[in-house]
C-alpha cells in the first residue's frame, strides 16, 4: 500500500474526546481539499465509529485507549482505522444490523454501521471477543480542486 | 447547548452547538423535564444553530417521538442543516416527526410567527433534497 501520508493519535474511549476525533480526522484529510459535503460525511463516519468503542467496548471495565490511523493512498483515497482494545462483537452480522443496538436503553439508535456504510465507500469491521474491535473505512475524494 | 421556549400550545428547544453522544443526554435531560411539565401537543426541536449531529440525534429524535406517542403528541423537526439532513434520510428518522426547513429563516431563536396550515400539504414539499 503507497502511503502518501498519515497520522496516528491515540485518546482514552471517553465521550468528551469524539469531538477531538472526528475534528483531527478532517483537519488531517484537509489537506486533499475536499468538498464540503464530503469533509461532513468524515466527519459523521468517524464520529459513529469512535462513538461505538466509548459506549461499547470498554463498558464495565475501566475506559482503554482507542487508537486512530488516517492514511492518504493514491487516487485521493482517504484510509480511516479506528481500533480499541475493548470486549470485541460476538455477533458482527447483528451489530451491523441497522436499529439493532445492544443499548437501547441509553437511547443508541443502532444505526453506527448503517451511517458509517452510507457514509464511506468501504467498510470493514473486525473483531475478537476480548480482544478488541477495529473498523476500516475508505473513501474516495472526489475531483482535484480547481486551479490545481 | 439548549435554549427552551414553552408556549400554551408548544415547546420549541432550540438546539445548538454539536450534538453526539457526549452531549445528547443533557439534551435529552432538558426536553424530557420541559416536556413532562405540560405535556404540550407540539413539540419543535430546531436544529438551526446545530453544526453537526450523528446517530446519537437519531436516538434524541426517536426517544423524543416514542414520548410524544405516549400521549398523542406532535413532533416537528425545524430547519436541519445539509448534513442533518442526510443523516435524517439515511436513518428513515423523517418518518417519525415532521420536518421543515427554512422556518423563520436566520432570526435569532425568539418571537413566533404563526405557521401557515395545511400541514399535511406542506409536509410532502418542505422534506425535500434539494430544498434550497
Amino acid at each position: 500500500m503507497n502511503t502518501l501520508n498519515e497520522l496516528k493519535c491515540s485518546f482514552p474511549a471517553r465521550s468528551e474526546n469524539e469531538s477531538f476525533a472526528r475534528t483531527m480526522v478532517c483537519a488531517f484529510a484537509a489537506q486533499l481539499d475536499p468538498t464540503v459535503e464530503e469533509l461532513a460525511d468524515l466527519r459523521t463516519a468517524v464520529s459513529e465509529a469512535v462513538t461505538n468503542s466509548i459506549v461499547h467496548a470498554y463498558r464495565g471495565r475501566e475506559a482503554g485507549m482507542i487508537v486512530v490511523t488516517v492514511r492518504l493512498l493514491p487516487d485521493r483515497v482517504i484510509y480511516i482505522r479506528i481500533a480499541d482494545k475493548g470486549c470485541g462483537i460476538a455477533d458482527i452480522a447483528q451489530a451491523m444490523t441497522p436499529l439493532y443496538s445492544s443499548a437501547p436503553a441509553e437511547e443508541r439508535a443502532g444505526l453506527g454501521f448503517t451511517v458509517m456504510q452510507s457514509f464511506t465507500d468501504s467498510l470493514t469491521v473486525s473483531s475478537k471477543p476480548d480482544h478488541g474491535t477495529t473498523v476500516t473505512m475508505r473513501k474516495r475524494l472526489q475531483h482535484e480542486p480547481a486551479g490545481n | 447547548m439548549i435554549e427552551l421556549k414553552q408556549e400554551p400550545q408548544k415547546l420549541t428547544a432550540y438546539l445548538s452547538g454539536e450534538i453526539d453522544h457526549h452531549h445528547a443526554k443533557e439534551l435529552r435531560d432538558a426536553i424530557d423535564f420541559a416536556v413532562r411539565e405540560q405535556y404540550p401537543p407540539t413539540v419543535i426541536l430546531d436544529f438551526r444553530g446545530v453544526t453537526f449531529m450523528d446517530s446519537s440525534g437519531i436516538g434524541l429524535i426517536m426517544g423524543r417521538s416514542r414520548l410524544m406517542e405516549e400521549y398523542g403528541g406532535t413532533l416537528e423537526i425545524h430547519n436541519p442543516s445539509q448534513q442533518i439532513r442526510k443523516v435524517l434520510r439515511i436513518s428513515g428518522a423523517d418518518r417519525l416527526a415532521v420536518i421543515r426547513s427554512h422556518v423563520q429563516p436566520q432570526m435569532p431563536p425568539l418571537p413566533e410567527i404563526p405557521q401557515p396550515e395545511p400541514e399535511s400539504a406542506e409536509k410532502e414539499e418542505t422534506e425535500h433534497e434539494y430544498a434550497q
